[in-house]
């Protein structure tokens, strides 16, 4: 049957159903399933989160100063992003300031967040899209060693260098253990690289690996440890002294200098390695303009990265806020996270019961009852699922709009948004790049757009890191060293009963907290993240969500071997342990009604 | 040239003898249930087949232990992939998907039966027939049930799989289960922490890898020898602790001095762990070094031992530690019994000045 959604996609569930279940390479549990047609065209696209922890419910009761520890433990890649979000919100709902340094620090380390999943996402999970590993092998040193000259002063491009690593890839294959590699698509018609570009990426795929592990230092260093850093309400909890008694157990100028070294070297590898290895990537690829999706309609960003402490309107927001309805540039609309009218949720399509469904509920509001039920055209039983029916409820996910409209959020987001703004930091990038791979504005609405927009924010955040770096050191310098204010740490000095909203941009896209204290407790919070954006299911009125819309119209060699899948709901960088909602213990119904 | 050596050729050549080995083997059959005669199968597996197969499975988690785990400086995280194990199954980083990664582990598991090491990150729920967290349409528990039944031993990474961690704090809305409890025919070892450390993750396996055994574990399940200890025994702020010197409120004198933050809420005092000894990342630091108490993240059921910032009263482990730590001793248990009152302030610089008792 072929309908058109109301956000103007054409869907035909008639073909073969294809189903990819487990999606790898992303964080958590997802579920894809496509219909193509007798050319292997995807002609309908379903998306199912195939996870729920519960976390928002075991935070009822709890301290408000617990909960960024709670909420970390949503998402261990985007590591600290639900902590920051979460202070923010209880800052917003307790009237609480924080120090300017707390603030430079904060964002050094949403930041280096930043910088770290944009690299562990190109490298690990999103590269092998695009990389076939196997085919270095076939690659000549000498000439690799040229490739990586031609474009980049990065210094391990010898071609020894290649040499060796080929020498152990080869080794490794021929082991016949491959280990992760194992049942690839290697040898798909899909991979466009030559062998020599293959092996570059291979090598650049292992110094990555050894990066990343240095590149976190910077948590280690504010927050004590990576993955999961430690924050406080309030401000951070780092103590800077720089030259008093003690100063050797706080940070001190040998902490500063550690940071200050790691983000010279992520400057460097950013420029010399992440970029040039997009543009001749992205070289080989851009006639698979594939993928674009809601990209080119709807688009979401709450902002992040306040310049100075405790002011969160747009002007002061490094990171672009807006919302683009309908592919209208020049219409950037405001976004407002208290107003019930804008940021609702839905579960229409979700595994979750409302009252009245047709209506959508702002988070402050959050209702929430499981009800996991397959419709009557699912194939197979409740514990074994051959297809879901997305005519019916088949996802844990539940389905977020903006006025009423699906969005897309996320680096891309980001980037279209401060385009449009007219932003040189996010315009003049965009520009260079499409140059650089002769393509028009319009290519960025695909998945090379997404995964190129990536890159360009990766760059952008570690320069940023610099800034506020040196802003902490000018500010040190004057003599502030404070860190925390601790007016309102005890809980007597608190409202009785208090909401708030904190927000930030994960790296996968805008992410905003709500909580409601009452008597010093946790009375509700609710959580809408990046990807149940993106992954969302459909609402009743059938519009589609951003990853169902950008499978739609894309070739596929064999719907057999899966790649062309991956790739384009890899370009989100999905994060799939992050679509929690709140439910009753055994299934028992739990109303959760705020107001 | 590493990637060509067999099990036993690694094991071999770290010094281990070939009765050892044999033993090693014998344990693995006994762990399966199988008779002594299978030990000699096994063993001609591992003198043949390469690299030790590793399968990493999911459940209700959120990854910081993958994430954990590739931050590892010794061994780095690629020399492990590409030398030490394979990595055969682990959706985190495998290209594989959909069926063939389903392919990749049932490969796996038919052809190394009894010779792979099944590692969990997560934990599987039990409400709503397992359908919290699904895995190719099927309940994870499935996956997970299936995988250890030919495993040598289970490896239960971070505190989900260890304990249930934060899906499983009060009141546990999808009955998320640690492992132990659902397998119970294995060696299973607890790594807990949210998540541990890298080079503890590493230095488990390596150990396995390297002495042909596991790691000698205590009560819990845990590895002595990361988890004997708790991080208080090895703080370097313990000196301040024993002095009675507290950060009394964050970004305080105390605070920019290094002082105990004990009154602050750590936990280190009550939390076995190798933080104040390995550190984190290539001992950059470790939560108390960078001002913020141990939440206590290895810890069985830590989300629900009252708030990270109210302090410890329950102190009684205190009592096995030798005279130097009197005064400490003081200090905490007065504080602990008062609950931050005068009481304990004065308790503390009565201590200070050396005038405690030992009540």
């Amino acid at each position: 049957m072929s309908i058109t959604t109301p956000n103007g996609f054409n869907l035909d569930n008639s073909g073969r159903r294809v189903v990819v279940d487990p999606v790898t390479r992303i964080e958590g549990h997802l579920r894809i399933e496509v219909n193509v047609d007798e050319d292997n065209v995807i002609r309908n696209a379903v998306s199912t989160g195939t996870i729920w922890r519960g976390l928002e419910l075991i935070l009822r009761g709890r301290d408000p100063r617990d909960a960024w520890a709670f909420v970390q433990r949503i998402c261990g890649v985007c590591t600290g992003t639900h902590a920051l979000t979460s202070v923010r919100a209880v800052e917003d709902a307790l009237g609480i300031d924080i120090p300017e340094n707390a603030n430079s620090i904060r964002n050094i380390m949403q930041l280096c967040l930043y910088v770290h999943d944009h690299i562990v996402h190109f490298y690990h999970l999103h590269a092998l899209d695009w990389v076939d590993v196997v085919s270095a092998l076939n690659a000549d040193p000498r000439a690799t060693s040229a490739l990586a000259q031609s474009i980049s002063s990065w210094p391990l491009s010898s071609p020894g260098y290649f040499r060796d690593l080929q020498t152990r890839l080869r080794k490794f294959v021929e082991s016949g253990q491959l280990g992760p590699f194992k049942n690839g698509y290697w040898g798909h018609p899909a991979y466009k690289l030559p062998p020599e570009a293959n092996l570059m990426a291979v090598a650049h795929y292992l110094e990555a690996l050894d990066f990343q592990k240095d590149l976190v230092k910077i948590h280690a260093v504010y927050g004590g440890k990576n993955p999961h850093p430690n924050w406080l309400v309030g401000g951070v909890p780092c103590a800077i002294n720089l030259d008093g008694t003690g100063a050797v157990g706080a940070v001190n100028m040998e902490r500063l200098n550690l940071v200050s070294s790691i983000i010279d070297r992520t400057i460097a590898f950013t420029e010399q390695v992440y970029l040039p290895d997009l543009i001749a990537i992205g070289g080989f690829y851009k006639d698979w303009l594939h993928g674009g999706g809601l990209s080119s309609k709807n688009l979401l960003s709450y902002g992040d990265i306040p310049d100075r402490a405790n002011d969160y309107s747009p002007a002061n927001l490094m990171l672009p806020r807006g919302a683009i309805i309908d592919g209208k540039l020049t219409e950037i609309q405001d976004v407002d996270l208290t107003d019930p009218e804008q940021v609702q949720e839905f579960v229409g399509h979700s595994w979750y019961k409302y009252a009245d469904e047709s209506k959508g509920l702002h988070p402050w509001e959050g209702v929430t009852e499981p009800h996991y039920q397959l419709g009557p055209k699912a194939v197979g039983t409740k514990t074994d699922i051959k297809a879901v029916d997305e005519g019916a409820k088949y996802s844990w996910l539940k389905a977020p709009r903006w006025r009423g409209h699906a969005m897309e959020v996320g680096p891309l987001a980001r980037y279209v948004i401060g385009y449009a703004q007219g932003n040189p930091e996010f315009k003049e990038p965009v520009d260079k790049l499409l140059r650089a791979l002769d393509l028009p504005l319009e290519a960025l609405f695909s998945t090379l757009g997404r995964t190129a927009a990536r890159g360009l924010e990766c760059e952008w955040a570690a320069q940023k890191m610099r800034y506020f770096q040196d802003k902490l050191i000018a500010n040190l310098k004057a003599g502030d060293l404070h860190t925390a204010n601790v007016g309102k740490w005890e809980p007597s000095t608190w409202a009785r009963d208090v909401k708030g909203v904190g927000f930030t941009e994960a790296p996968r896209g805008a992410l905003g907290h709500w909580i409601h204290i009452q008597n010093t407790k946790i009375a509700n919070y609710q959580c809408v993240v990046p990807t149940t954006w993106n992954g969302s299911p459909r609402d009743l009125q059938g519009n589609i969500g951003a990853f169902e819309a950008s499978l739609l119209d894309t070739p596929m060699h064999d719907p057999q071997q899966p790649l062309e899948i991956l790739r384009t709901i890899h370009s989100f960088d999905p994060c799939l342990a992050c679509s929690t909602h709140v439910m009753s213990p055994d299934g028992e119904t739990t109303i959760v009604t705020v107001r | 040239m590493a990637a060509l050596e067999t099990f036993y050729d690694v094991i071999r050549r770290q010094g281990i003898s070939r009765r050892s080995f044999l033993k090693f083997c014998s344990l693995a059959a006994a762990s399966m249930g199988l008779p002594p005669a299978m030990a000699g199968r096994i063993a001609h597996a591992m003198e043949t087949k390469p690299r030790i197969p590793v399968l990493w499975v999911h459940g209700l988690e959120c990854t910081c232990c993958s994430e954990s785990f590739i931050r590892s400086a010794h061994p780095l995280a690629k020399d492990v992939i590409l030398s030490m194990i394979s990595l055969d199954y682990d959706p985190v980083i495998m290209a594989a998907a959909g069926d063939q990664a389903e392919a990749a582990l049932e490969d796996t598991i038919q052809r190394y039966k009894g010779n792979y090491i099944l590692a969990v990150e997560g934990n599987p729920p039990l409400n709503e027939d397992g359908m919290f967290c699904i895995v190719g349409g099927k309940p994870f528990t499935e996956q997970l049930k299936h995988a250890a039944k030919d495993a040598m031993a289970v490896i239960s990474w971070g505190s989900c799989a260890s304990w249930g961690c934060v899906q499983a704090a009060h009141p546990n809305p999808t009955q998320a289960t640690p492992v132990h409890k659902v397998i119970t025919d294995k060696p299973v070892i607890k790594v807990p922490g949210c998540p541990p450390i890298a080079e503890v993750m590493t230095g488990v396996v390596t150990y396995m890898l390297t002495f042909g055994r596991l790691p000698e574990l205590d009560r819990q399940g845990r590895p002595k020898m990361f988890y004997s200890q708790r991080i208080h025994d090895k703080c370097y702020r313990r000196p301040h602790f024993d002095a009675g010197q507290f950060v009394e409120e964050w970004d305080d004198e105390g605070a920019r001095k290094g002082y105990c933050l004990y009154k602050m809420g750590c936990k280190g005092p009550t939390t076995y762990n190798a933080c104040s000894t390995t550190r984190w990342n290539e001992g950059v630091s470790f939560p108390i070094q960078s001002g913020h108490g141990c939440i206590g993240c290895s810890e069985d059921g830590f989300w629900d031992k009252g708030s990270f910032y109210e302090r410890l009263t329950d102190i009684k482990q205190f009592g096995i530690e030798a005279n130097a730590d009197k005064i400490g001793m003081t200090a905490a248990g007065v504080a602990g019994a008062a609950i931050a009152t005068h009481a304990a302030l004065s308790a503390v610089k009565r201590a200070r000045a050396g005038k405690g008792e030992n009540q």
